[in-house]
């Protein structure tokens, strides 16, 4: 059986998740990625007919169990400072975020 | 008068009636966890090997007994000025640490939140305050709640359950499930996404009550699968479930999935009898299918003999208290229940965790880095362990455009059809009409800890009967229904129709009182009864 996610892919998929592996944790993970796709692929064998629709909540919401949307209305957070001494680095009140990385144009 | 052991209803009926402060019952709960708990867990900690590692739970990842006595003086000022202390007052309790408790460390077992410290509170967590409740404690669970075994935790060692230590607790909620069994507080607070809170209740012998999606605020959870994610209770017995879940349900304008839907009596509802409910029994619940990659093949394994025969007694006591009991009852999707979860839980945790970034908050790589790019793979390849990876690369392989076959549009489709599963045998004007349904809530006891971790698919498939009432939305609450011939505990879960906590509490609490004088129900952990000499 060929695998649904080759090493190449695997490399773009690190890439979008930002993850730097590895090799030997590499191997592992895209092991074990492709044995759980065996299982996904069972889904393409459910007798599914057209009117079927897709649901992305289990349970219903109607106006019985559904509250109205809260009034948009902002307001400071009174822990402005102790959520910003989470960030491991800070300039005078703001987040310190490294270079973006860029390509220099001639 | 020592009062680990207790129920919770019992300690605050105490502590309100001035027979024990609630500082003192604070004392009995440091004392036993002094005395079973061992090592607090720790982020890359060496794994249990002495003698005393092997032998201890190892429940925790953070005890808070300054933060515990504050609130335990509390209750016992309030009690002493003749106020109200709420129907929780005192009781010792543990989170899982993925909740938010403001001024306290939250690391979802994740180094990359190891020095996350929370600058605000889970609804949930404030709801228990207001009742009275003391927490003593954050508990060990699977690294962002991936898993089913709580051996995917960055804090070792790993929790250890009371009544084997050589065994795993279950998971996600793992540490909660083995402090309740070993006296480390009466109740947890833990979260149910596939079946984190009821496989690991049937793991340890405790309850543990998954409820409907909604019920229960999730605002200050830090987040796995939005769609699928279910705050609840664990405790020793049904009451005490029934006490947190009446402190912790309703709506919260803080989280938009909150139902207005009206919060019952639960202990009223609690006490009803349970003539002429109907409670079914499912064929597709006593096997576990899977897709065989060898033959290709869809296997049907039927599950351990013994957990199926305490689940058929069960519904021979219930039936002798005058339940219906019907069998044969269909529910021909419950097979796709996990090839379902592996789709849609993966793509919302790729989501939810593409916010650690080592910038905001949490860790950040002490390697140099020459750009933001590499800040964030160096820090998140560093810090995250190999669930919350494998999750991740899933979720993205299964949702960016070109790898797309069309997994997450079926798995959809595959979740409504189990949703109409449900709502077919609940149906008051069906074939079935069934009040809940009855099953094992997990195919197997306790396995013993390293024999399944690393597999990833096997590990998933410890969640087979209970991912399908995620995916339904509906509640589950997992209840001891006696032990195999290895002293292991075993569950059985009820199901309801969408808001019926209360009849699955009176469906359990019935079950409770008559086999009340049965043999098994005087076992104890053997960490316990060592304790007592």
């Amino acid at each position: 059986m060929t695998d649904k996610i080759s090493p190449e892919d695997f490399e773009r998929l690190a890439a979008l998740a930002s993850l730097e592996l590895p090799a030997d944790e590499a191997d592992y993970l895209r092991k074990e990625l492709n044995n759980q796709m065996v299982s996904i692929e069972v889904l393409e064998s459910i007798p599914i007919d057209t009117e079927t629709g897709g649901t992305a909540h289990g349970i219903p919401y109607d106006e019985l169990n559904s509250a109205a949307p809260r009034e948009d209305i902002s307001h400071q957070d009174p822990n402005r400072d102790e959520i910003l001494k989470q960030a491991p680095e800070l300039e005078d009140g703001y987040i310190v975020v490294p270079d973006i990385s860029h390509e220099e144009l001639d | 008068m020592k009062t680990s052991d207790l129920p919770a209803y019992v300690i605050a009926d105490l502590i309100k009636t001035k027979q024990v402060s609630a500082v003192e019952v604070l004392e009995d709960t440091l004392e036993r966890i002094s005395q079973v708990d061992g090592r607090t867990g720790q982020v890359d900690a060496p794994e249990a090997k002495s003698e005393e590692d092997l032998s201890t739970v190892h429940a925790f990842t953070l005890v808070t007994e300054k933060y515990a006595r504050q609130q335990a003086e509390e209750i016992d000022k309030l009690v002493k000025e003749g106020k109200n202390p709420g129907p929780l007052a005192g009781v010792p309790y543990t989170a899982k640490d993925i909740f938010t408790v403001k001024g306290i460390r939250a690391t979802a077992g994740s180094k990359i939140l190891s020095n996350y410290i929370s600058p605000y509170s889970a609804t949930v967590v404030d709801r228990m305050t207001e009742a009275g409740a003391v927490m003593v404690g954050k508990v060990n669970l699977d690294e962002f709640t991936y898993g089913s075994s709580s051996e995917s935790s960055a804090y070792k060692p790993v929790t250890r359950n009371p009544w084997d230590t050589s065994r795993v607790t279950g998971g996600s909620s793992g540490g909660s499930a083995a402090a309740v069994a070993a006296g480390e507080g009466a109740i947890s607070l833990g979260t149910d996404t596939g079946g984190s809170i009821r496989q690991p209740a049937s793991f340890c012998g405790t309850v543990g009550l998954k409820p409907t999606y909604g019920r229960v605020s999730r605002y200050g959870l830090i987040a796995f699968g939005s769609s699928l994610d279910c705050p609840g209770p664990l405790s020793r017995n049904v009451t005490d479930a029934a006490l947190v879940l009446q402190a912790i349900a309703g709506q919260d304008p803080r989280d938009s999935t909150s139902a207005t839907t009206p919060v019952p009596n639960y202990l009223k509802e609690m006490e009803k009898d349970i003539r002429g409910l109907r409670i079914g029994l499912s064929e597709e619940f006593f096997r576990v299918t899977y897709f065989d990659a060898e033959s290709m093949e869809l296997v049907k394994n039927p599950i351990d003999e013994q957990i199926k025969d305490a689940v058929l007694s069960t519904a021979g006591f219930l039936a002798q208290l005058g339940a219906d009991i019907v069998m044969d009852v269909p529910l021909p999707h419950t097979k796709y229940g996990v090839p379902t979860y592996f789709v849609i839980s993966r793509v919302e945790a790729s989501s939810n965790l593409l916010r650690y970034d080592g910038v905001k908050y949490g860790y950040r790589t002490e390697e140099s880095f020459k750009d933001l790019r590499e800040l964030y793979t160096k820090t998140r390849g560093e810090a995250f362990g190999v669930e919350p990876k494998l999750r991740m690369l899933m979720g993205i392989y299964l949702s960016a455009a070109q790898f797309d076959k069309g997994y997450y549009e079926l798995a959809l489709k595959a979740r409504a059809l189990m949703r109409k599963d449900f709502e077919d045998i609940f149906d008051p004007r069906g074939k079935y009409r069934l009040d809940a349904l009855l099953t094992p809530t997990a195919p197997t006891t306790a396995f013993p800890i390293g024999s399944v971790y690393g597999d990833s698919v096997l590990m998933q498939y410890s969640d087979q009967l209970t991912a399908t009432t995620n995916h339904a939305g509906i509640p589950g609450l997992s209840f001891p229904v006696g032990f195999d011939n290895e002293s292991l505990p075993i569950g059985a879960q009820v199901l309801g129709p969408d808001y019926s906590e209360g009849v699955l509490l009176r469906i359990a609490r019935s079950f409770e009182k008559v086999t009340e004088k049965e043999a098994w129900r005087s076992n104890r952990p053997p960490i316990l009864s060592k304790l007592e000499g």
